[in-house]
């Protein structure tokens, strides 16, 4: 496999854009990390595009439309939410088996006024299970993956309480952001629950967004670099669900990143304290507590202390490890396809201390990693380093 | 359709073809020879061992223990919040979604260690009319009386 790197990156501001098409939003994305990379799209020999609710409608190549038309392979990825990752695992995948040597990812999404609760709301009314059967509403399982720590460990709810704090805190530093807004521990524990334990700030908002990223091979980065620093995709993953005991009732929301972590540092051939930020997939406030020990960021059943004692928190606010300092999707929102992708461009940001993260630029980073899961199910990692 | 032989032309359906209501209401799922328990009947084959065709029918416990929770404050139009849902583990060693009944929900959420494993038993009820008038029935789990 050839060496990868990401030559340019492009986003929009997460928000919404009601006044806009998907294609308009993507291709806004794209014509950024062009320009980003110093190249054309008619240098671009490759395009993957990850989108989730217009996934039927050639999504890819009505962008191509948009920006120019010049005959290149599009494929159109669908993924849950770690679609916009796939899409970048798509292109990262065509010039590391030596096919390509420029290739595009971007990830885009308008959610409109649609919501996150998932699940199957659909069908005979009177044959629905939801709320008469119990629950496969996204709140009710973080809900139940989170309230499953607190049995195992004593984990309480204001652990998960201290973490939408922490991200709401990080978003202030983020234009890139859609909420830019502080809440205080009073104001999350209060809030209205959603499903407990997450209460309303403890749940991602949903928006519409799109981020892009150019990956070019070895060779092009010489030709096309021009000595500035760019990041390296060290490891690029992707996992399904093994098997599971509670497999048909509980969605297991950590096999799935503890496989991916595992291989995604034995491919970068790093561990866990030499991730210098990670961007990690707060859907809910319960799912982040989770993943801290997933990704081998703190020890098992020490999720808690780990956020008591500074962990996750950004070292200018005096913590370590930071997780989540563009605010996460707590603050940012959840375009669904656009998330994985623009996990990726905060983390290239830091490592190539790029002007677009300086505000909240995490001092001395070298590696950092981009995790994205799926229910139903995929989990990506990305790992880049400089 | 075998899955509706039990349901009269005027009697009760159950909500999900797992739940059966003669003679009296339990749970019936399919074991894998691998010791793999599922519930939905319509399985192509196994997702623990791969094995197509090894399945016979197990007869579930009324009885299991909560394993977690949540209480559901937002949902779908139309579906009655809050209600507390759960994972309740059986002693076959399969675990049901389930909801639970008779249970308060802001006492749940206050004490939550009070709820795990808490023992509980199976309770029907019916949730709607379907188009042709049978009452629909469902399942959920209530704090066992003995
Ligand atoms: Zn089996």
């Amino acid at each position: 496999m050839r060496n990868v790197y990401v030559l340019g990156t492009g986003m929009i501001k997460f928000g919404r854009y009601p006044e806009k098409t998907v294609p308009e939003l993507g291709g806004a994305a794209v014509l950024l990390a062009l320009k980003d990379a110093g190249v054309t799209i008619k240098d671009v020999e490759m395009f993957a595009c990850g989108n989730l609710y217009q996934s039927n409608a050639m999504v890819g190549q009505r962008i191509l439309q948009q920006i120019g038309q010049t005959g290149i392979p599009v494929i159109n990825v669908s993924n849950a939410c770690a679609t916009g990752s796939t899409a970048f695992r798509e292109a990262y995948m065509s010039i590391a088996a030596g096919m390509y040597d420029i290739a595009m990812a971007v990830g885009v999404e308008q959610m409109g006024k649609q919501g996150l609760l998932g699940g199957t709301g659909g069908g005979d009314p009177a044959y629905s299970t939801e709320g008469k059967v119990g629950s496969s509403l996204m709140p009710a399982v973080f809900g139940q993956a989170g309230v499953e720590h607190m049995r195992k460990y004593g984990t309480k709810m204001e652990h998960f309480a201290k973490i939408s704090v922490k991200s709401h805190k990080h978003a202030t530093k983020n234009p890139y952001s859609q909420y830019r807004n502080e809440v205080s521990l009073e104001d999350v524990m209060n809030a209205r629950m959603v499903g407990y334990p997450n209460t309303l700030y403890m749940c991602c908002p949903t928006g519409d967004g799109a981020a892009a990223a150019i990956l070019v091979s070895e060779d092009k980065l010489k030709q096309l670099a021009g000595g500035r620093k760019r990041a390296k995709v060290a490891a690029s993953i992707l996992t399904s669900d093994p098997w599971t005991d509670r497999d048909l009732t509980l969605p297991d929301v950590n096999t799935l990143t503890q496989r991916a972590s595992k291989l995604a540092y034995e491919t970068a051939g790093l561990g866990p304290k030499d991730i210098a930020l990670t961007e990690l997939h707060d859907c809910f406030a319960t799912a982040e507590l989770l993943h801290y020990e997933n990704l081998g960021l703190c020890g098992e059943g020490e999720a808690g202390a780990f956020i008591d004692s500074g962990g996750g928190v950004h070292p200018d606010l005096g913590g370590k490890a930071p997780v989540n300092v563009s605010g996460g999707l707590l603050s940012k929102g959840h375009p669904l396809g656009a998330t994985g992708v623009a996990n990726i461009c905060e983390v290239v940001w830091h490592i190539t201390q790029d002007d677009r993260a300086k505000e909240r630029l995490v001092p001395n980073a070298k590696a950092g990693q981009a995790h994205v899961i799926g229910l139903g199910s995929a989990c990506t990692i990305h790992i880049l380093t400089v | 359709m075998a899955e509706q032989a039990q349901a009269t032309d005027t009697g009760p359906r159950p909500i999900v073809p797992w739940l059966k209501l003669a003679p009296k209401p339990h749970l019936e799922g399919i074991k894998c020879a691998c010791g793999a328990i599922y519930l939905d009947p319509k399985r192509v084959a196994c997702s623990k061992c791969g094995e197509a065709g090894k399945f016979s029918p197990i007869t579930l416990s009324d009885k299991g223990k909560v394993y977690v929770f949540s209480v559901v404050h937002q949902s779908f139009p139309g579906v009655k919040t809050p209600y507390v849902t759960a994972i309740v583990d059986l002693p076959e060693g399969i675990s049901v979604r389930a909801n639970l009944v008779d249970v308060d929900f802001a006492q749940a959420q206050k004490e939550p260690n009070k709820v795990f494993n808490m023992p509980v038993e199976l309770v029907t009820s019916v949730t709607a009319k379907d188009r042709e008038g049978h009452d629909v029935v469902a399942f959920s789990y209530r704090p066992s009386k003995n």
